[in-house]
């Protein structure tokens, strides 16, 4: 199948998608936050500064300030449904399942138990300059969570 | 297809080449259709070029015919090559009215053209620049005419600074006179901007950098493809001292470009590679060096493309870069016209097209660059979305990126209308009021 042609572009443009660029979830940068990053995809110039707030084991907030496309806008609300509220174990299970369909080439069949709204994204990832835009805040995210985990490990060590 | 829906509009634009049917005839790719038999409409020559079939039939005969290595093989082919890779040179000295064909060196591009000059400033000789120095370039040059020079100032604690803009897109000339004065060594600026599609008043500021002492430096990446160049007519003070371009955006192959400088300044630069066909003798204890073109032209170079850029500036020739630079003009007129009957969409960048070149970067209220291209692309209409680089220029107008359309002498008013076209059912398509 081709890239290019109309159908396709639906593909890539589902209504699930234009709905989260138009009225994102969970956009802004909020207090408290364990870690803050800022992603940027060099060749187009998007960004993301991306925020992740930890109670434990438990995501209690993900924050974000985003310039971009509609691909990446949504992908960093979706993210924001997927990710708050879950357990990192979780969270990071769900990163998986999504970089797996991202890099799909398009073969992936998206697990909707999983992944809800990012099945939509599942066209993404025939359009392969339009990967990156949609994996940018997750890779923030993964990057802010590490972080987080990082210095409340090396807070322990400090403690010993 | 709707390119052929408001001919009309275009039908009698003066400027355009009087052949242009049989000028697109010698571009094979522009007879090529894209997914849902769609033609395409390429609107991304400041990206790169198309290249014509002479350009492709003078590669695929030299790798056919006469392959051998040049300057060193002491046979038949050898001679061929060699002789062909400097008639190559003496036609892009002829392209840009080069005073002497030695002053043509060959690079890969015109990155590397500008990174030669970069570097070989900042080691030891005549025009060394050091500590105290100032090297000055503008707001709207491309990355590697920023770069560059951000790393030789910082290796050699000399003070960058830049030519701001004015709110139409133009170069401030306000504060020349403060901005280059007896501590700057190098100016470097763009001829045409590839985002803004500015023409720099290029002489004016020579002018002011010769005053001062200082070598002037001019990206003409964007400016060779459409100006008619003659630097040999150049009054002495207003003629640049290096220029840089590319070969793939004027017709010709990727993998070559040109640094034309004058004997005097290239003479004085400390050579940049080192190695093969670059030296006079090499001893145990020191070597000496090869005189120009060859001094820069260390190695191997890309034969088979430079062998091409000169069949491509050959063509240009042919076809005359005055009217080549006319057909710019009206069609990039034609476009600036139609691109403001769009509702929501701002060009960046001057709106007169006789102060322009053929690129034009604009914003469209409610979309995303990205997506704008996304949608052009599914309808045959290839443009340039991102930043281009040249993120600070993004960053005066307070924009992160823009869609840019950028023609050339193959391109036709109806692609405009195709142009067009497609961004109204990107509105219509992203729902805008």
């Amino acid at each position: 199948m081709s890239t290019t042609d109309a159908s396709a572009l639906d593909a890539l443009y589902q209504e699930i998608i234009l709905d989260h660029y138009k009225l994102p979830h969970g956009k802004g940068l909020r207090e408290p936050h364990g870690a803050e990053v800022h992603h940027v995809n060099p060749t187009c110039g998007d960004e993301v500064t991306l925020r992740v707030q930890l109670d434990g084991e438990r995501i209690t907030d993900v924050s974000y300030d985003a310039v971009g496309c509609s691909i990446s806008q949504a992908s960093a609300s979706v993210l924001y449904d997927l990710v708050v509220g879950k357990t990192v174990d979780e969270a990071m299970d769900i990163h998986g399942e999504f970089l797996a369909l991202m890099q799909g080439k398009g073969t992936v069949e998206p697990d909707e138990d999983v992944l809800e709204d990012a099945i939509a994204f599942a066209g993404v990832a025939k359009f392969p300059a339009r990967v990156k835009c949609a994996l940018l805040s997750w890779m923030a995210w993964k990057d802010a969570t590490a972080q987080v985990i990082g210095a409340h490990d090396r807070a322990a060590d400090g403690g010993n | 297809m709707g390119a052929t829906g408001s001919t009309t509009r275009s039908a009698a634009l003066p400027g355009l080449l009087p052949e242009l049917e049989v000028i697109r005839k010698d571009f094979p790719i522009l007879e090529r259709t894209l997914a849902g038999g769609m033609p395409l409409v390429y609107l991304d020559s400041a990206n790169t070029s198309q290249k014509p079939q002479v350009v492709i039939d003078t590669m695929v005969d030299h790798l056919e015919r006469h392959n051998a290595n040049i300057a060193r093989a002491m046979h038949q082919l050898g001679a061929e090559s060699t002789e062909a890779f400097e008639a190559a040179r003496d036609r892009v000295a002829a392209f840009i009215g080069a005073p002497d064909r030695d002053e043509v060196i060959f690079t890969k591009n015109a990155s590397e053209a500008l990174n030669l000059v970069a570097n070989t400033l900042a080691w030891a000789g005549e025009r060394q620049v050091r500590e105290g120095d100032q090297v000055v370039i503008t707001e709207m040059e491309h990355h590697s005419n920023i770069v560059p020079w951000q790393l030789l100032t910082q290796r050699t604690g000399a003070t960058l600074r830049w030519f701001g803009l004015t709110d139409d897109g133009r170069l401030d000339l306000s504060n020349i006179d403060e901005l280059i004065d007896d501590r700057t060594k190098v100016v470097s600026v763009t001829w045409v901007s590839n985002m803004l599609g500015t023409i720099n008043p290029i002489a004016e500021i020579a002018r002011r950098a010769h005053a001062v002492g200082a070598i002037m430096v001019v990206d003409a990446a964007q400016a060779a493809p459409q100006l008619p160049i003659d630097l040999q007519a150049m009054a002495e003070d207003e003629r640049p001292d290096l220029i840089a371009f590319t070969g793939h955006k004027v017709v010709g192959p990727t993998g070559i470009g040109v640094l034309w400088g004058r004997r005097a300044v290239l003479d004085a630069l400390p050579p940049f590679l080192g190695g093969g066909e670059m030296i006079e003798t090499v001893r145990m204890e020191a070597s000496t060096y090869a005189g120009i073109p060859h001094k820069f032209e260390a190695g191997t170079p890309p034969i088979v493309e430079a062998i091409g850029l000169g069949a491509a500036v050959d063509y240009l020739g042919h076809v005359g870069m005055e009217s080549v630079h006319a057909h710019e003009q009206a069609i990039t007129g034609y476009a600036l016209e139609g691109l403001q009957t769009v509702k929501g969409l701002t060009v960046l960048g001057p709106l007169d097209a006789a102060a322009r070149g053929g690129a034009i970067a604009f914003q469209l209220d409610g979309v995303h660059p990205h997506d704008i291209s996304q949608v052009l692309d599914s309808r045959g209409v290839a443009v340039r979305a991102g930043h281009h680089c040249a993120k600070p220029a993004h960053a005066r107008f307070g924009v992160q990126s823009s869609t840019r359309m950028s023609s050339y002498l193959y391109t036709e008013p109806r692609e405009i209308d195709a142009l067009v076209e497609a961004l109204e059912y990107t509105r219509s398509y992203f729902k805008l009021a």
